[in-house]
């Protein structure tokens, strides 16, 4: 089953207007090597020269906050939703779950 | 190179000023109830219109603390992704907070805003940041004169970030026929990390704002900005958020070109960004 990932409306320019995409991958560095290979550009506007979410990026898988569960490396299973966000202030942390918008 | 400290205002930010200013339009143009504060010690608060605006955290803060001095309902959109300080600050001064979308970002809670203003026009008076002449003005008539009056004519550049770009438009009004040059900052990504900041080439383009405004436009990577932040409050001993670094980039830039005065505009305080990991 894939992976569906959610993404703001600051990356959509990558991604030919889409806001949601579907995509493999058992981590979520594979996750958005998946989506580079079909949008270029994609991968270094989440990740560093590292390899690491950049500092203002914020990346939910469910609803966990993917710094605390291992970052590009974290785990990601079939059928996740992986949501990415901009993070004020290099990483403001939302008050509730991803579900928690409008 | 001088630093406008605005985290001195009573409500933290520089958002103050237009806040102040919109809410006080809004009350001589009928908008809003004037005899608000009276009124609010009586029995007819419930027919008089709520303030409401979409912001990105230190509006939302600046004119909860009007409303809450002019007694006026005020009524927030705001992205689920500020920070928890600036939320909590609005509803400590009374203010009803709406969380939007993060995905949408601060385009999305003026999206909500426009839609809660035209569904329901006799409920809200929708001060509107963005296209409101109110926050140039506030700019024009206090941030540009107090900056000429405190440098004693000195000033030959002026600095600031764009968000709504009341700041930067106000400023200009004020200082550019005086000789001053006025630089406009912005992030150099649509996917970026500086708070109130705009990615104009992406963003929904806020109505007063004027790209003649400005002698020269600096793109600002958040990484940068983020760096010069912690690097302000370790060597300088000022706490900023990180607009303020972004726009300390910025003034560096230019003061490796230009001799002069800069005054660069730090719109708020770190204090407001403690629970992020900006500090870590």
């Amino acid at each position: 089953m894939a992976i569906t990932v959610r993404l703001p409306g600051s990356l959509r320019e990558v991604t030919g207007g889409q806001s949601k995409l579907s995509a493999s991958g058992a981590t979520l560095a594979e996750v958005f090597g998946d989506i580079e290979r079909r949008h270029p550009g994609f991968r270094d506007r989440v990740l560093d020269e590292s390899g690491a979410i950049r500092t203002y990026v914020n990346v939910y898988i469910g609803e966990e906050d993917a710094r605390t569960s291992g970052g590009s490396e974290a785990r990601v299973p079939e059928g996740a939703e992986v949501m990415v966000i901009p993070a004020m202030a290099g990483g403001g942390r939302r008050t509730s779950g991803p579900r928690a918008g409008s | 190179m001088w630093a406008k400290l605005e985290s001195f205002n009573p409500g933290g930010s520089v958002k103050d000023r237009a806040a102040l200013w919109m809410v006080l339009a809004a009350e001589d143009d009928g908008l809003l109830d004037a005899a608000g504060r009276e009124r609010s010690l009586g029995s007819g608060a419930s027919q008089r219109r709520v303030i409401l605006d979409a912001t990105s955290g230190n509006t939302g803060v600046a004119l909860a603390l009007v409303g809450a001095v002019r007694g006026h309902s005020v009524e927030l959109c705001m992205p689920d992704l500020v920070s928890l300080e600036r939320k909590a600050m609005a509803r400590a001064f009374g203010a009803h907070v709406r969380l939007t979308d993060p995905l949408e970002g601060s385009d999305g809670a003026i999206v909500e805003a426009r839609r809660l203003a035209a569904e329901e026009p006799e409920r809200y008076a929708y001060v509107d940041q963005y296209a409101n002449p109110a926050n140039v003005l506030a700019h024009r008539e206090t941030t540009g004169p107090e900056i000429w009056e405190q440098t004693e004519g000195a000033v030959t550049h002026v600095v600031a970030g764009v968000g709504t770009s009341g700041t930067v438009v106000g400023i200009s009004q004020a200082l550019r026929a005086r000789g001053v040059r006025i630089v406009a900052a912005q992030p150099d990504d649509a996917l970026h990390g500086i708070d109130g900041w705009k990615h104009m080439a992406s963003a929904l383009r806020p109505a007063i704002w004027d790209e003649s405004v400005a002698d020269r436009h600096v793109a600002v990577a958040t990484d940068a900005a983020l760096a010069m932040t912690r690097r302000l409050a370790r060597e300088e001993g000022v706490f900023s958020g990180p607009s303020g670094g972004a726009a300390v980039v910025a003034a560096v830039d230019v003061a490796r070109e230009f001799e002069g005065r800069i005054v660069v505009i730090v719109a708020d305080g770190g204090d407001r960004y403690l629970s992020t990991p900006l500090w870590e």
